[in-house]
């Protein structure tokens, strides 16, 4: 590993994206994560590729589409507001099965919201957002480091499966600095891509990147494959990570920047002698169902911790199936929840308490 | 016996969706004479619209996307910064390009993306069934303005190479149409130009083509190809808005 570098996490992310064979970068300015595109249009330059600020983030979006339907690894960044303008992009891309890594440092919504961060475009990242049956790949660093490691896999799986895959973090995580190593090599072997438009020298098939089918045989056999696809990707890349879950009576569910705030509250709780462990999701699709689920035989209660208004409480609900439990505390509008304010609602249930 | 008049090798030898009397038959033709004749076929990649010619990658012989609507230019201009020695074309018609897809035209012809763009006004929509466009005539009936064009309550018609002409970067814009023989021959050679402008000089370059909707205007073929004539040029005034400095 090279040496260790104090980053913001956006600009780490842009250095990962480099350091992964990235590019081509197309984004529009929104807070909090303007130091993407702004580290990136002074490195692409340094490594032979494409910085353009595009006029919107649909425009974005779209020149994502034609630059990885050209063979490319490419990636844009945007937050909420601009997110929610990319969904019909995404659907395209989704649709054609084009590669391509989205970044999304989330702000407080709905609507413009705010500028602090927040986790409130879960639902959409995981569960669709644009129009039709398609799943994204979303993966949920904790730390600087995470986003580097994470940037990494995410062009690794946007090829292995010709999926779109989206870097969800908030604006806590993108501005804030932390101590980081990136891999050494700058990767050069990327896999081939036959399928991508090149130009048609008659050595293969004509490609066309695509997701119009306008037969409805054709076009549920499409779904069908896509569907195969993503129950592949459920199967083989499912992430999460466990912290002192063995014993524990109350595991607390947070993903991202509550995770961390959720594990200093677990370990707050421990101190007084309270079981507490902590259920990480790296993967928030595909999501570690199986593996919350198998805690419910040993917890007593669940507790969901989300900077919104419990839009993970779901996939917990789905994954415990009725077995234990299920509490929420969350924050939302860009207000962060304190480590206290988790060890309390952790207390509540370690102690008993009534209301669901 | 030689053959005097063939299909262009970069058009595909299929049968096409288009109504009988359209003219984007004519245009896909020009467009396969143009890459044919430039020899750019095995480095060229088309992007089709949303509209009635959403299925235009069925029609050529060389590699195609499918673009979202309005979305062409954003499209081409990633195709081209990944590739920048492919030939990139877009093929827009008036409610992609002019309505739906304004911010996308505008921004790619202001940076002066080296791609080329066909974009094909026809008036109306052809594809949803003959409503009102951006650029359906005053007065002019459709299903969606019944009573004719309003211009008091919808604007007058927009001409998109007049307004791409004021920006400084495409380096060559013109008008023509495809309604009879000289028209068609003049179409030809701004097609090919602008494709040139892109080969030879990385430059922004679009053709906006008359055409004509017999179906959604209700008119016999022959009767369309007049209605254009004396309809939409005089609104729609033909010629060369911007061209290369050089050639000036």
């Amino acid at each position: 590993m090279s040496e260790k570098l104090l980053m913001k996490g956006n600009e780490a992310l842009g250095e990962a994206a480099v350091r992964a064979g990235c590019r081509l970068y197309f984004a529009y300015p929104i807070t909090p994560q303007s130091e993407l595109p702004e580290y990136l249009s002074r490195r692409m330059p340094e490594v032979g590729g494409v910085f353009l600020q595009a006029e919107s983030e649909i425009a974005a979006i779209n020149m994502v589409y034609g630059a990885s339907g050209a063979g490319a690894r490419v990636m844009t960044s945007s937050s909420s507001p601009g997110i929610s303008l990319k969904q019909e992009g995404l659907s395209y891309i989704a649709g054609a099965e084009l590669p391509c890594v989205i970044v999304n440092m989330a702000r407080g919504g709905p609507g413009l919201g705010s500028i602090q961060p927040s986790q409130s475009d879960y639902l959409q990242a995981t569960k669709g957002g644009g129009h039709g049956d398609y799943r994204l790949i979303v993966l949920a660093p904790a730390s600087v480091q995470e986003i580097v490691d994470l940037t990494t896999l995410a062009f690794d799986l946007a090829d292995k499966y010709r999926n779109p895959v989206m870097i969800m973090g908030d604006g806590l995580l993108g501005q804030m600095m932390e101590p980081v190593t990136f891999p050494d090599e700058v990767k050069k072997d990327l896999p081939p891509k036959p399928w991508a438009t090149t130009g048609w020298k008659k050595d293969r098939p004509k490609n066309i990147i695509n997701s119009l089918e306008l037969q409805p045989e054709r076009l549920e056999e499409h779904n069908r494959h896509l569907q195969e696809k993503y129950a592949r990707i459920a199967r083989e890349e499912t992430r999460w990570e466990e912290y002192l879950t063995q014993d524990a009576e109350v595991v607390v569910v947070a993903y991202g920047t509550v995770a961390r705030i959720a594990r200093s509250a677990v370990e707050a709780a421990r101190e007084k002698g309270i079981k507490a462990g902590l259920f990480r999701p790296i993967t928030l699709w595909p999501y570690p169902y199986d593996a919350l689920g198998r805690l419910a035989e040993t917890a007593k209660n669940f507790l969901t911790v989300e900077m919104n208004c419990g839009q993970m409480v779901e996939d917990v609900r789905l994954a415990v199936n009725g077995q234990r439990p299920v509490y929420f505390y969350g924050r939302s509008g860009g207000m962060v929840p304190t480590p206290e304010e988790v060890s309390a609602e952790i207390e509540k249930l370690a102690y008993g308490r009534c209301e669901a | 016996m030689k053959p005097v008049f063939t299909r262009p090798r970069s058009l595909a030898d299929v049968t096409t969706h288009y109504c009988p009397g359209c003219t984007h038959g004519i245009i896909h033709r020009l467009i396969a004479e143009a890459i044919d004749e430039l020899d750019i076929a095995e480095r060229t990649i088309g992007v089709a619209p949303v509209g009635c010619s959403v299925l235009a990658y069925n029609y050529f012989n060389v590699d195609f996307q499918e673009a979202a609507h309005g979305r062409a230019p954003a499209v081409a201009t990633g195709i081209k910064r990944a590739l920048p020695d492919s030939v990139v074309f877009t093929y827009q018609g008036d409610g992609d390009l002019a309505s739906i897809g304004t911010a996308e035209i505008v921004h790619a012809a202001n940076r002066g993306e080296a791609i080329t763009v066909i974009y094909v006004n026809n008036a109306i929509y052809g594809m949803t069934g003959g409503q009102m466009a951006p650029t359906t005539l005053a007065g002019q009936k459709t299903t969606t303005s019944p009573y004719g064009r309003d211009v008091k309550l919808c604007g007058y018609p927009i001409r998109m190479a007049e307004l791409l002409s004021t920006l400084v970067a495409p380096r060559y814009i013109a008008r023509v149409a495809v309604n009879s023989p000289a028209h068609v021959q003049q179409a030809k050679r701004a097609i090919k130009r602008a494709f040139e402008v892109q080969v030879n000089d990385r430059g922004f370059a679009l053709v906006e083509v008359l055409s004509t909707c017999p179906t959604n205007w209700g008119l016999p073929p022959k009767k369309a190809l007049e209605w254009l004539e004396e309809n939409m040029i005089p609104y729609y005034p033909l010629g060369e808005f911007k061209v290369p400095k050089e050639a000036e």
